[in-house]
């Protein structure tokens, strides 16, 4: 069979696998044997499809395939532990409020509903944040666990070991398979959109140094562009590098899924809108390995469709009128972007935003990123009197705001020692080159090798 | 269904000794409604506060013969205070429960599972 036949039906079985898998998982009540038995099924398409050609309705004919091969599994495994199966599954048929509640008919939410519940069991509070992550990559997006393994520069058997527990955690301590209810669905839908932005983060900052990216909604919203591909050594191979682009793919897709499922909440879109524009400027971010701030991008390189859809994304949010922080960050970005030149940008209006961010989600690094809008209206001392206060000494977008006030304000040894200070507290080369250069033209200061 | 150990644990002695007697009586009033609730629901196994650590003894027959210590097992300060045994149908369910015993005890909570089915 040729390696395009095999890729093009691997395309579809990830397409497919949220849909299928979580259908498995109701029908069955086990997650591990739903997962075996799609596998069968992959193997039974990779056999089948290239002869007898790809058939009508792909998923469906996986879907049949993999409850028939469950089936079987189920009756060879006579060991397995029947009464413990049929326990789980009791909580997986338990009736749907949003069934009930006419919300989805049956045909459509027995195919809906599914990924829906899915979704929400991954993210599970009760999961620990990294198996809430791998668990919605490997059963939503399908990936295989050496994939996520390489996306998160974790090795496989750890990765594997992670997901193992994960479902260990959801079969004895008994997470439900299911949508939560009405009293608890803003916090779980909060968990899963903070599940999808980290999931997005991890593929777009591509930290070297593995710890974790701080998860605060301010500061992927400022105006200093934060940094690009990871271009350390280890991630030279095309493969790793576009594996860290196809995460915010990934995460991208999971979240348009999401908004078909959950039309009615405007944070998704929110988020969505916030992603597709911080993606959008990728293509100017980097030029020879050195981050390029946002006021020196070459705008003409932006994804011009993912700021028009993102740009529609906002303008809907608006008019729901029910504003929260993934929408307010994502029409900060709407803003610059909808500059033509960074003189065009409106700076009052971004203030305004944050003053309204800062309201529904206070935080010092909303702070930080207000303040150097601030800065940009009143002038750069206005903005340190706001920074400098702020208890962000670990934070190194805090040294680098600090440093290029104190640049514009010709304080130039207190620039050169917060250009070392982020220099020092930062983890990715793009970024270091950048405030390497910035540090270099500097005059007066002895500073660290560059 | 399933059953749940929902069990408060506290920081240390000193954080029960410096609990005012008004402030106990609040606590009592409000576990008092809060196992009602439970009873009502039909999810009420067992449930009970501990006097505390002074009053603990530890039994040790591992060796064959027992050896008997005055105090807690724990090295740590951190001890448990009570705990109710709950049937749920899911984790879900026992967390409710969990969130409402820790509003009403005014301590954290840890749930875990009893292996086996009810």
């Amino acid at each position: 069979m040729g390696a395009d036949a095999a890729r093009g039906i691997e395309q579809v079985f990830r397409a497919e696998h949220g849909r299928l898998v979580a259908g498995l998982i109701r029908r069955f009540g086990d997650i591990d044997l739903a997962e075996e038995s799609l596998g069968d099924a992959l193997v039974a398409a990779l056999q089948t499809w290239p002869e007898q050609g790809r058939p009508p309705n792909p998923g469906a004919w996986l879907a049949t395939t993999a409850a028939n091969r469950a089936i079987d599994r189920l009756r060879r495994e006579s060991t397995r532990d029947a009464r413990h199966s049929e326990a789980f599954a009791m909580t997986v048929n338990r009736p749907d409020p949003l069934l009930e509640a006419g919300a989805l008919t049956e045909q459509d939410g027995a195919v809906t509903d599914d990924r829906l519940r899915l979704i929400f069991t991954c993210c599970h509070p009760a999961l620990a944040p990294d198996a809430r992550i791998a668990l919605t990559l490997r059963l939503l997006g399908g990936l295989t666990a050496a994939e996520i393994a390489r996306a998160f520069l974790v090795p496989e058997p750890t990765m594997a070991q992670r997901l193992t527990r994960a479902k260990r955690k959801i079969r004895t301590a008994g997470i439900p398979f299911r949508v939560p209810r009405a009293a608890d669905l803003p916090g779980r839908i909060d968990g899963v959109l903070a599940v999808l932005y980290l999931i997005f983060n991890e593929g777009y900052l591509a930290t070297v140094s593995g710890a974790p990216v701080e998860q605060d909604p301010g500061r992927d919203a400022s105006a200093r562009d934060d940094s690009g591909r990871d271009e350390s050594p280890r991630d030279e191979s095309p493969r790793d590098g576009s594996l860290r682009d196809d995460l915010c793919a990934e995460a991208i897709r999971l979240t348009r899924v999401l908004r078909t499922l959950l039309p009615d909440e405007p944070e998704v879109t929110g988020l969505l809108a916030l992603m597709l524009l911080i993606r959008a400027r990728r293509p100017a971010r980097l030029r020879d390995g050195v981050l390029v701030p946002l006021d020196e991008q070459d705008r003409r390189r932006w994804d011009r469709a993912g700021i028009g859809e993102g740009h529609d994304l906002v303008r809907a949010c608006l008019h729901r009128n029910r504003p929260g922080p993934y929408q307010i960050q994502a029409a900060i970005n709407a803003v610059h972007t909808d500059a033509a030149t960074p003189a065009d940008t409106d700076w009052a209006q971004i203030v305004a935003l944050y003053d309204q961010l800062r309201a529904v989600h206070p935080s010092p690094v909303v702070e930080l990123n207000r303040a150097v809008a601030v800065a940009e209206l009143d002038g750069p001392a206005v903005g340190l009197a706001l920074v400098e206060p702020l208890a962000l000494a670990g934070y190194p977008a805090w040294h680098v705001t600090r440093a290029d006030l104190l640049r514009r304000l010709d304080q130039r040894d207190e620039a050169a020692a917060a250009y070392d200070r982020a220099i020092a507290l930062t983890g990715n080369p793009a970024e270091r080159a950048f405030l390497r250069r910035r540090r270099a033209g500097i005059d007066g200061g002895a500073g660290v090798g560059t | 269904m399933k059953q749940y150990m929902l069990s408060v644990h506290h920081e240390s002695p000193a954080e029960v000794a410096t609990i005012s007697d008004e402030d106990m009586q609040r606590m009592f009033q409000q576990v008092d409604a809060f196992n009602e609730e439970v009873r009502q629901a039909g999810a009420w196994v067992f449930a009970g506060g501990l006097e505390g650590i002074e009053s603990a003894t530890v039994v040790d027959a591992r060796g064959g013969a027992a050896v008997i210590t005055d105090g807690p097992f724990a090295e740590t300060k951190e001890y448990l205070g009570g705990f109710w045994v709950i049937t749920a149908a899911d984790l879900d369910e026992a967390l409710e429960w969990a969130r409402k015993g820790s509003a009403a005890c005014e301590g954290r909570v840890e749930v875990r599972p009893f292996q086996g089915e009810a």
